[in-house]
């Protein structure tokens, strides 16, 4: 340990010595790990932009009912249409083990429409939507005052309802409490019980706003929507992937309605993970692509680094040849000189990457300031692990740039280098 | 301390193969200061270089301290350089970037001694030859001189078996090859073995033993004035 400390004192001191080669050549790697950090980040922000606008569960599984059926099976005529009911939904709870939540989702007037909702003097349209109990997280919503639909609401098929903010301000004076106050919809009072903002940060966040959250039961019971379901929306258990779901599904529902298996028009389905997981394999390329580049950097400045290194051998021959009389073995010649080569790589990658790491965080706090974030470009960022392996990779490439000349060092040979010219 | 028998010395191989040495029986006693004369291409820079670990004998017996050197790999001669062997240079070597006392210092630095111990020991020797006052200038704020002496301190610091000085005093005008002179006859009386390469008659004239080289063999000895004899008294 002291040997060390003496060890890394002599290097201190000799790299102050040669100001300016230390700087120019620690400025090579600063600027290879710079990139790296802001290709990484900038990939990542546009990872984080375009993921922004799935929402917080990306393997959802929507199933609904669409066209009439194209030809007769199983005794069955053709031109049937098959209206999914909650009896279908109980049927995928118990056949599909690999289901962790099931549920039959209705809308008021239909999918897409809007409804005129009227409260005191105030009204406007908005979307009036069936959920389930404490499922927020379904549609990205984050309550912001009061509670989402709780089992109890689901019992007793409570007239309650849960407004985003977009209806809040419509509905409500900005001075008021929403929570407690009645809304009408189609004649009929709804209690708020909670207010909400949406959590997706894409274009249609403000339309998510302008939506009304009501127990699915008391909006089927209410709103004479017992006869049907609108869609069943599903999410697979952990480590199931959605699109393994959505075909089981979907042949439990042709088996049980008798519907002919390539009749595919009859239910329609979507999954949100085979979007999600194209996404990601785009990112994940841009993200290998950044590295291979950033590599390439970091080994143009280690490169750099090996070369100076060459130069400081040949420089100091005299000098190697000076403490090898001295009584400098071989292995203290190489160490002193792989370590010369780390301490500038890696103190000068640290510095890269700190600074690049200001820079992206300057860039968000900009974004976020001119009101841009979200768009196609969001919280460019680099995690932790990446940087440390980053500077892994810097050390690395500082010993391994200095090893040849290292080896060039110890064998210099005292009775040449300390000749008289 | 110094014992040589028979060493021979060949560069190349082959039909180019450069005979060098020729057989070379020497023996320096500890305590002696000798110097060693020669043309050059006599060897005596082969033979200063087989006596300081800095290259090996083809042939023939070397014994240093009563260590046999036989075919040392390249970390134990470095170990042995730097417990037995002092080394004097006639450009001084010493590292432009550190100061008096660093460049003492730097042997001990290889011994693992840690930085205090070895500083002190420096300012002892620096003190020694003169150059207290001196330990921290650097070497730019030296004269050849005063170099040279910092020099001698450094191959001093270990209390190594053997200081060889190679042309110690062939870059110094005659003022300060005198004070230089001065010291490693002080040195010598302190009991150091001390061995001087040199092509100046009036150094080697001050020293107790001459062995002249020629052509890779000894000329028989000279045993010189009585002068040096009397310094040591």
């Amino acid at each position: 340990m002291l040997i060390d400390l003496e060890k890394w004192q002599e290097i201190l001191t000799t790299l102050k010595q040669h100001k300016l080669r230390t700087g120019l050549t620690a400025f090579g790697v600063f600027w290879g790990i710079f990139m790296l950090v802001i290709l990484l980040g900038a990939g990542k922000g546009l990872e984080n932009g375009a993921t922004a606008n799935f929402g917080e569960v990306s393997n959802v599984v929507f199933i609904w009912s669409a066209g009439r059926t194209q030809t007769a099976y199983g005794g069955l005529a053709q031109g049937r249409r098959i209206t999914l009911k909650t009896e279908d939904v109980d049927r995928i709870k118990e056949r599909v083990p690999e289901v962790e939540f099931a549920g039959g989702f209705n809308r008021l007037g239909g999918w897409g429409t809007e409804q005129y909702i009227i409260r005191g003097d105030n009204s406007g349209p908005f979307s009036v939507r069936g959920s389930h109990p404490n499922m927020a997280h379904l549609h990205s919503l984050e309550v912001t005052q009061g509670r989402f639909i709780n089992p109890l609401d689901w019992e007793e098929r409570r007239k309650i309802a849960i407004i985003g903010r977009g209806v809040q301000h419509v509905l409500f004076e900005s001075w008021e409490d929403p929570i407690g106050q009645d809304i009408n919809i189609h004649g009929v009072n709804f209690t708020v019980v909670g207010t909400f903002n949406s959590r997706s940060t894409g274009d249609n966040a403000a339309d998510e706003e302008e939506a009304i959250y009501i127990p699915n039961r008391t909006l089927r019971h209410t709103f004479n929507q017992m006869g049907w379901i609108g869609n069943i929306t599903l999410i697979p258990k952990p480590g199931v992937h959605a699109a393994d779901v959505e075909t089981k599904v979907r042949n439990l529902l042709h088996e049980h309605h008798r519907v002919h298996p390539s009749d595919r028009g009859v239910f329609g389905s979507w999954n949100m993970q085979d979007a999600y997981d194209r996404v990601q394999g785009l990112f994940t390329g841009i993200a290998v692509f950044s590295w291979v580049v950033a590599i390439g950097t970091i080994l143009a400045g280690a490169i750099g680094v090996g070369n100076i290194m060459l130069i400081v051998v040949k420089e100091r021959t005299r000098e190697i040849g000076l403490r090898k009389a001295l009584g400098a073995t071989p292995a203290s010649i190489v160490s002193m000189i792989v370590q010369e080569s780390i301490l500038i790589t890696a103190v000068a990658g640290y510095c890269g990457l700190v600074a690049g790491v200001l820079l992206l965080e300057g860039l968000n706090a900009l974004l976020v300031s001119a009101g841009v974030s979200g768009s196609i470009f969001a919280q460019p960022e680099i995690d932790f692990t990446t940087s440390m392996v980053a500077v892994g990779l810097l050390v690395l490439a500082g010993f391994l740039a200095a090893l040849l000349p290292a080896v060039k060092a110890a064998r210099v040979n005292p009775i040449v280098a300390l000749q008289d010219e | 301390m110094i014992r040589l028998h028979n060493i021979h010395k060949y560069y190349g191989s082959g039909e180019q193969s450069l005979h060098v040495l020729k057989g070379i029986d020497l023996h320096i006693a500890e305590g002696e200061l000798v110097s060693i004369m020669g043309s050059s291409g006599s060897g005596k820079s082969t033979l200063l270089n087989i006596l300081g670990l800095l290259d090996s004998h083809d042939v023939g017996d070397y014994t240093l301290a009563g260590t046999p050197i036989v075919r040392l790999r390249e970390k134990h001669a470095a170990r042995l350089r730097n417990q037995f062997i002092g080394f004097v240079f006639q450009s001084f070597n010493l590292l432009p970037f550190k100061n008096a006392m660093e460049n003492v210092a730097l042997p001990l630095y290889y011994q693992g001694v840690g930085r205090r111990a070895r500083n002190e020991a420096a300012k002892a020797y620096l003190d020694m030859v003169g150059l207290a006052d001196r330990a921290t200038h650097m070497p730019n704020e030296l004269s050849g001189g005063q170099k040279q002496r910092v020099a001698i301190a450094r191959a001093l610091v270990t209390q190594p078996k053997v200081i060889l000085a190679d042309e110690p005093t062939g870059a110094l005008d005659s003022t300060t090859t005198e004070e230089v002179m001065e010291i490693i006859k002080e040195v010598h009386g302190k009991g150091n073995t001390i061995v001087i390469v040199t092509h100046e008659h009036d150094i080697a004239a001050q020293t107790q033993r001459c062995i002249t080289l020629k052509d890779g063999l000894i000329v028989p000895d000279t045993v010189l004035s009585s002068e040096t004899a009397q310094v040591v008294g």
